[in-house]
């Protein structure tokens, strides 16, 4: 790469010790992406945008914040009341954390629906489900900040799973810990990895992004790119179909902080932690729902706290276990069905998460998760033999063609534009 | 793919409030004036709501998250705040002796608080401790709701309940006895600007006020919220004209 194209003469001298200009123009430009791309591949730009809101308004919480148990609550008060704006950056934080997750779960399911985590994006997928089993670490530390009721019961509750382990489970918690139960030591501890882990991610991002460039993006047909004729360049291109979903995704969290700060939490983490008072209903936050569905679904300890990591685990070896060679569930009849099935049981396990575990609740819990483990132990695996996919095209261009041909398309499909 | 999910997420808003509903106690819904985007307090209402705090709930209950300055946003001026912070004694020190003395409030001072610590509160109260009502609106589902029919909730306990001693009936709390005697009748306070003291104007008064005390940076909130929202309307408008623009030549 020359650095002749540039006509700054610092940009030349400075790209030619150290060609960053080179490397961005590369990625603006040279980097071939389908052009068919629809509005479903946002999401990976705004998850993107999520973590860096996550990490600037964390920066200014943590310069008023003190993380001791006697003193935590009452920071975040002060926050809220008497640091200039620090109401705004607080509800910022909060509800940005909760629009992370909305983002990361379409970013999935779309992962899911396209067949983004086929060859040869295996590890591309899978360093994905990495981000997502350290976001939920760092969620969870997140939640315990505050030290309300929630925040101290909730880490009470997850923190004990790991006791469920043989042998070592009780040394482990007592590590997590600091001590002999959540307390003080914990809650530095927390805030320590809570700091630390978002830079983590960012460094398993920049992974992410590296392996994605490698083979490109997948796009709705999900047949490979066999030419210029079916690729435009980034720039101008996707930054500006990725600047329409940043503007409604502000637009949305601008509504959620500013009218419905508490929408999304739990109105007991507004009383400080008080470890000699349980809550009625101890829940996580709504993004661990599903997940605490699975855990409370079991009737023995460790097989919960088993299913539980094994609802993620499944996905580090869903490359392996759907082995259908389409990969777009356009021209799969049937993975498109229990791809709706799967979305809907995932809503229906958040719902029962949040309910008491009890009567009817803790049946529906039962059979939600052993529809999640069956769709992907055994459903995608047969499906991938006996499944009669429907003819691919030839090209991304072909379908585009004829697409564009018939303007005056039909009612809504404007909603899946596909030029 | 985005037209399902379309269709999926709205089903879910109309199914989802549905769902959520069935709750065991009824709260009476009010019209505050404080709801809605373009939603303020009615500093009438939560000065009014503040004498009923100071002269009823503050025998038991503190807001120690409080100070007398913020009185500012109930409308008033520094001298009635400086005198309003004279009228409370606080403990300050040590001075140069080593030791702790009492002062006249300032209004850097927060509210002092009914009891020395938790467990005096509870010996005060029959083993019951009072919360402390500064974040109480959020602290409960539905807060500002839950609040007034809790105080307007007292009612004779219905033929088959037993009501044990120091618990009493209400409507509105969770599981109907609650520890805490019915705190406004009508006419416990005189109001100075003459309002009629029900105690469904009382009720509403002190809910204004608690609903500020939680939630002090309310009216700021909306305030900007709808500026931003504006101006984050008008981006969404011009991006997707950009990208139509943009895009024109794709094809």
């Amino acid at each position: 790469m020359s650095a002749e194209k540039f006509q700054n003469p610092v940009v030349r001298w400075i790209d030619h010790r150290l060609p960053i200009f080179s490397m961005l123009d590369h990625e603006k430009y040279d980097y071939p992406v389908p052009k068919n791309l629809n509005y479903m591949w946002n999401f990976g730009v705004l998850a993107g945008l999520s973590l860096a809101i996550m990490i600037i308004t964390g920066i200014v919480l943590a310069m008023s914040y003190t993380a001791h148990v006697d003193y935590a609550f009452e920071a975040v008060e002060r926050i809220m009341r008497d640091v200039n704006h620090g109401w705004m950056i607080r509800y910022i934080h909060m509800n940005a954390a909760s629009f992370f997750f909305i983002v990361v779960y379409i970013h999935i399911f779309r992962g899911l629906y396209y067949g983004s985590y086929k060859a040869p994006r295996e590890l591309l997928w899978i360093l994905g489900v990495v981000i997502f089993l350290l976001m939920m670490a760092t969620a969870f530390m997140g939640y315990v900040l505050p030290w309300g009721q929630m925040s101290f019961w909730g880490a009470t509750v997850i923190t004990n799973l790991f006791s469920a382990i043989p042998v070592v489970g009780d040394s482990i918690v007592t590590l997590l810990w600091g001590g002999f139960s959540v307390d003080n030591p914990t809650l530095n501890r927390f805030f320590s990895l809570h700091y630390l882990m978002p830079f983590v991610i960012a460094g398993v991002v920049v992974l992410h992004i590296i392996a994605l460039h490698r083979f490109g993006s997948n796009n709705p047909i999900g047949i490979d790119a066999s030419g210029p004729q079916d690729t435009i360049s980034f720039h101008p291109y996707y930054t500006m179909k990725d600047m329409v979903g940043i503007a409604v995704f502000l637009l949305l969290l601008a509504i959620a902080v500013f009218f419905f700060p508490n929408a999304m939490g739990h109105p007991d983490n507004y009383i400080p932690a008080n470890p000699l008072q349980t809550p009625a209903h101890i829940v996580p936050e709504w993004y661990f729902l599903p997940f605490y569905a699975i855990l409370r679904a079991v009737p023995d300890k460790l097989g919960g706290v088993l299913l539980m990591f094994g609802a993620i685990a499944v996905l580090f070896v869903l490359p392996w276990l759907d082995r259908s060679p389409v990969r777009s569930a356009r021209f799969r009849p049937l993975f498109r069905i229990f791809f709706w099935l799967l979305l809907i049981d995932a809503v229906a396990l958040g719902y029962l998460g949040g309910k008491p575990a009890e009567g009817i609740y803790v049946v529906l819990s039962r059979i939600a998760t052993a529809w999640y483990f069956l769709h992907f132990l055994v459903i995608l695996p047969l499906l991938s033999v006996f499944e009669t996919t429907k003819p691919l095209p030839k090209s991304i261009s072909e379908p585009v063609l004829s697409r564009s041909k018939s303007a005056n398309a039909p009612l809504g499909a404007g909603l899946e534009p596909a030029e | 793919m985005i037209r399902y999910l379309i269709v999926f997420a709205l089903s879910l808003f109309l199914i989802g409030p549905a769902l959520a509903a069935g709750g065991a106690v009824e709260l009476t819904k009010r019209d505050w004036s404080f709801n809605g985007p373009f939603g303020t307090f009615d500093k009438a209402a939560m000065q009014r709501g503040f004498q009923v705090y100071r002269e009823v709930c503050a025998g038991c209950h503190s807001m120690k998250y409080i100070a007398f300055r913020n009185f500012a946003d109930l409308g008033y001026n520094e001298s009635e705040i400086k005198a309003l912070a004279a009228e409370y004694e606080v403990e300050d020190g040590p001075n140069d002796d080593g030791e702790m003395f009492i002062r006249a409030g300032i209004p850097a001072d927060r509210m002092p608080s009914p009891y020395p610590n938790d467990n005096a509160a509870r010996a005060g109260n029959g083993g019951a401790l009072p919360p402390d009502l500064s974040l109480i609106a959020k602290a409960r589902a539905n807060g500002p709701d839950y609040l007034y029919s809790l105080l307007v909730g007292y009612k004779d306990a219905p033929s088959d309940t037993s009501v044990p001693d120091g618990m009493y009936y209400n409507n509105a709390y969770s599981g109907n006895l609650i520890a805490m005697p019915q705190p406004l009748y009508g006419d416990d306070v005189t109001y100075a600007d003459g309002t009629t003291a029900s105690i469904e104007v009382m009720s509403a008064d002190l809910t204004q006020f608690l609903m500020w005390a939680a939630e002090p940076k309310l009216e700021a909130r909306k305030r900007i919220g709808v500026a931003v929202v504006f101006f984050l309307s008008v981006f969404v408008i011009l991006s997707i004209l950009a990208k139509r623009r943009v895009w024109a030549d794709v094809h």
